[in-house]
């Protein structure tokens, strides 16, 4: 099968091409040069005119696990609003703040997505992420496990084991949860909170191991580097949502010591305690700390107007928040000696001063940090907004009339507490695709993703160029995955179930004679039941697992 | 791969039975596939296991019949309905998988045969939601146990040797000094609350009924108000004023509860204080609730539910989308009301737990031990997760699942395999 999309203005940074008019040729689900001499095109697109760029990938967004599925049970009076009807194609379902996965699945590709990445693996808990993740089409998928708050490795650390056992203790985790990367959350705070500490700032330590978060962040940022991780340690900071933890942020990121740091929905990390209300942006001083320090990367996590729901492993946090929930309902879990988890509802309104300004803090990092590779677009997904959102924030991103008449709207303390309005920044196409597509292929790891090069895997989307960037990017052409055509004029026309995108980082398998004494004597499983195989993705014959290249161990830590 | 012609002994075997799901049991099984448990099992664990071999003929009005028949017949009676209902729901994930299939294809009705106690946890998750913890927390955490109106060892009969009297812990507690306290019920069994060094647990007895007085007492105990009442419920109220003192003192106070066993009405509302008081407690030092209980796949059923139709038992696609009510949609009442117009009756674990009575066509897919008073218009015999054939199982706590092995050959199908082959025969198959 060849296919011809013909004439496009191709947008694919991976190659410095930016809006240049030209062919793509995809053979049999992958990117070729041209055909074979004599070979057959058997279907041609003529796309002159239109927008084309690699699939779309949201580097961070929470469609499977536990805690996405605890909000979906909780939120009922949600899904009433949003209905997904059987349809021929389709399977039922329901959307909005957290839908059903196949719906989410659906939902993406309709938006020119074809990869989604769950930030909060549990290990604990991987084997339902993964089935979760399974019932998710269209797309690919894949997962970082959580590490940092677990006894093990809190274990491991107090008990000063060098960096070498602790290398093999995070790439035996990534195996035995099918991850692509390592996240921590709250490192080491959700862990203290079970010893009844309430807060943990980098440097206290956890009241029973005498640990430190600085110590959990530079341990595991080097590990995941040490092992050849393409994905840096994804970090959910200390202090989520508190005045002041612009601080912690700027601390942590001098806290790796160089190591590659991916700080994730950074928004929610960047408040200072200025102004009447002590409530206040911390955007510059943490996008001036992004713009000088090249091993720090992060993903936004912009909040948008509505309601929503926050689901977080970080229950110290969550538990704090609660008191906010709107509807007033959350729930809090202690996990496994693994980690926690927290969910609360959510509304966030335009005319409450923090909800405004945290919007306002977003966009000013969006606007403020200069390299688009190091940048990300999400809203957390469901804790900012819903994934759904996306086309309305490249349109805030893009368009800095409608940006500006939007903020004009706001509360007006907090737009006395904000310097948006004098940003005059605009995202190009170009930028758009790196943020969405190039930039986070690399940042994941994902080798034959986010670029049109020959050899890519065939996730195309093609938009229509029109000034409404919000109407342009809800709505794609067609979208093509793995060189299938899956979705036109913004519908599906086809059912694909996409991949699971893994590592295998070597590691000495001796670590898990350690690792199964621990199970045995402390926890309420067997050690090899936590462990999800390969056929656990691909036994229903729809998954796949797709390992992804890992440069492997680097030299031995001395 | 086990050659399962042979004989042989199987090692970390996760038990389905009840919601703990142990999985550390070693099963031998002879050449014929009879199995026998040999270390780690418990009562329930050996009925599970023990019961003989036997693949019977699928039927039709009692009459065997061939399965590509029974299957044709099902699919008629399906096809046939304007309401059906899909119940009982005995299984495990991709046996929900396809339940939730068959329920979308045939704009079927689903409930859960524990609902009427699993809903009680429901509705306070939906509405104030709650703070609990899981197994392994418990195991190394716990210095204050409060169990609410169950014995926890009639639902789930290893939970103080795996949970409690455990020996060792990662904070070097000494589990024999934990305590134990049993709140409201009557005649309750608390021998596995003595501590291994004879220490009785304290028991405080209420009738059933009461709990609900004795909970919202403590919980308003907890936070900080005054009672009147010298007694509640025959309690002593300087008793439960201790048991808040205790609770407030506590590092790591966990509250438990079953919500099958807590059978009175509106006994959500004592989930609910259960839950609320722990959050109470919360505020200054740390506690969690425990859910227990659960059997024959309860959570693993509203888990599969929640994720691809967005919400947990009792719902409905009668819709053509996916639609919840725990009032209108739940099971007794679809029946009893005439509603549903068929019934499709899912029990794989557990040969007991037959149909309700109902006067509307009636299908089975059940253990193949399974004896009816009154014998359904089609009966077909599947394979027992976790013996005949794998599978994967959520536990009580609601996070970890587990995978259930094969330990024998089979003759029977997997519940899967008949409600694809059931879809099939309705219409052309969705992706």
């Amino acid at each position: 099968m060849l296919i011809k999309l013909s004439g496009g203005t191709i947008y694919d940074p991976a190659h410095g091409i930016d809006g240049k008019a030209m062919d793509i040729f995809v053979r049999d689900g992958r990117i070729v040069e041209k055909p074979r001499d004599g070979e057959r095109i058997d279907q041609e697109y003529n796309l002159a005119g239109k927008v084309v760029m690699a699939g779309a990938i949201d580097m961070h967004t929470h469609i499977g696990g536990g805690k996405v599925n605890i909000a979906r049970t909780m939120l009922p009076e949600d899904h009433r609003h949003d209905p997904a009807a059987h349809s021929d194609l389709c399977r039922a379902g329901c959307g909005h703040a957290v839908p059903s996965t196949l719906t989410a699945g659906y939902r993406y590709a309709e938006m020119g997505y074809t990869a989604g990445f769950e930030p909060a693996v549990l290990p604990m808990n991987a084997r339902q992420a993964h089935l979760e993740m399974g019932d998710t089409p269209m797309i690919d998928k894949g997962g970082y496990a959580m590490l940092g708050s677990d006894d093990l490795f809190l274990r491991m650390l107090a008990a000063k084991q060098d960096q070498n056992a602790i290398n093999d203790y995070v790439a035996w985790t990534i195996a035995a949860s099918q991850g692509i990367g390592i996240k921590v959350v709250n490192a080491g705070g959700i862990n203290a909170f079970k010893f009844n500490q309430r807060f943990l700032d980098l440097d206290e330590q956890n009241s029973y191991y005498g640990i430190t978060p600085r110590e959990v962040l530079k341990t595991l940022a080097r590990a995941v580097h040490e092992l050849g991780v393409p994905h840096p340690l994804h970090v959910h900071g200390n202090n989520l949502g508190v005045p002041g933890n612009v601080e912690t942020t700027l601390n942590s990121m001098a806290g790796v010591e160089g190591y590659p740091m991916h700080l994730t929905h950074i928004q929610f990390h960047s408040y200072g305690t200025e102004g009447d209300r002590k409530f206040s942006s911390g955007a510059a001083r943490i996008a001036e700390a992004i713009n000088k320090q090249k091993n720090i990367s992060a993903d936004v996590g912009q909040i948008l107007f509505g309601q929503t729901v926050t689901a977080s492993g970080d229950q110290m946090s969550q538990f704090r928040n609660a008191g906010a929930g709107s509807p007033h309902k959350s729930v809090c879990m202690d996990i496994e000696c693994d980690a926690g988890c927290g969910v609360v509802p959510f509304k966030y309104k335009d005319q409450n001063f923090v909800n405004a300004l945290q919007w306002a803090i977003g966009l000013e990092i969006f606007l403020l940090v200069d390299d688009p590779w190091r940048i990300f677009l999400t809203t957390d997904h469901p804790n900012g907004a819903p994934f759904t959102s996306y086309p309305h924030l490249i349109k805030l991103l893009m368009d800095k009339t409608f940006r500006n008449d939007m903020f004009a709207s706001l509360n007006l303390d907090a737009q006395k507490m904000s310097t948006l309005a004098s940003i005059d920044r605009e995202y190009s196409l170009y930028e758009i695709a790196i943020m969405t597509r190039a930039g986070a292929a690399k940042l994941v790891g994902l080798h034959d993703r986010g670029h049109l090069g020959v050899g890519a895997a065939a996730d195309i989307t093609v938009y229509t160029d029109i000034a409404d960037r919000e109407k342009m990017f809800e709505k794609p052409d067609y979208v093509f995955k793995d060189g299938q055509l899956i979705v036109k004029d913004g519908n599906i026309v086809r059912v694909v179930w996409g991949a699971t995108h893994t590592v295998k980082p070597e590691f000495d398998r001796g670590i898990e004679k350690e690792i199964k004494q621990y199970f045995d004597k402390y926890l309420t499983i067997k050690m090899d039941h936590m462990k999800v195989s390969n056929d656990e993705i691909e036994g229903d014959g729809r998954g796949k697992v797709i390992v992804q290249e890992c440069k492997g161990r680097r030299e031995k830590t001395a | 791969m086990d050659n399962f012609a042979q004989a042989g002994t199987v090692e970390s075997v996760a038990c389905p039975f009840c919601g703990l799901l142990c999985d550390d049991l070693t099963v031998q099984r002879d050449s014929a596939g009879n199995l026998k448990v040999m270390e780690n099992g418990c009562a329930r664990a050996v009925t599970f296991f023990e019961r003989p071999v036997a693949a019977p003929s699928p039927r039709i009005q009692g009459k065997p019949v061939a399965l590509q028949e029974a299957l044709a017949k099902a699919a008629e009676i399906l096809g046939k309905a304007r309401q059906p209902l899909l119940a009982g729901l005995g299984t495990e994930v991709f046996g929900m998988r396809a339940v939730m299939n068959l329920a979308e294809s045939s704009r079927a009705t689903l409930d859960h045969m524990n609902s009427n106690g699993f809903m009680r946890n429901i509705h306070v998750l939906q509405n104030s939601g709650w703070f609990t913890t899981t197994l392994s927390e418990v195991r190394n955490r716990v210095d204050l146990l409060v169990v609410v109106g169950t014995d926890i060892s009639s639902v789930n009969p290893r939970f103080f040797e795996r949970e409690i009297w455990n020996t060792e812990t990662m904070f070097d507690q000494n589990t024999s000094q934990r305590e134990i306290v049993y709140l409201g019920g009557r005649d309750l069994d608390t021998s596995a609350g003595v501590s291994p060094d004879g220490r009785q647990p304290d028991v405080f007895a209420c009738d059933l009924d009461r709990i609900p007085e004795v909970v919202a007492a403590l919980r308003a105990l907890i936070i900080g108000k005054k009672l009147h009442a010298s007694e509640i419920a025959g309690i002593a109220t300087a008793d439960l004023e201790r048991l808040a003192q205790r609770l407030l003192a506590a590092k790591y106070a966990v509250v438990a509860w079953a919500a099958g066993p807590l059978a009175f009405p509106h006994a959500e509302l004592t989930v609910q204080n259960i839950t609320e008081l722990v959050i109470a407690i919360n505020k200054t030092t740390r506690a969690a609730g425990l859910p227990l209980g659960g059997s024959d796949g309860d959570t693993s059923a509203n888990q599969v539910s929640a994720w691809i139709s967005g919400y947990p038992m009792r719902n409905s696609y009668q819709r053509n989308y996916p639609d919840f009510d725990p009032y209108i949609y739940a099971a007794d009442r679809q029946l009893q009301s005439g509603e549903a117009d068929a019934l499709f009756w899912v029990s794989t674990f557990n040969p007991e737990r037959t149909p309700p009575a109902a006067d509307v066509p009636t299908v089975v897919f059940g253990d193949a031990h399974m004896e009816f008073e009154k014998e359904p218009d089609v009966y077909i015999p599947v394979g027992t997760p976790g013996i005949d054939h794998k599978g994967i199982m959520f536990r009580s706590d609601n996070v970890v699942a587990l995978p259930l092995q094969q330990l024998r050959s089979s003759s029977l199908p997997t519940l899967g395999e008949v409600l694809r082959a059931i879809e099939q025969a309705l219409q052309p198959a969705v992706q």
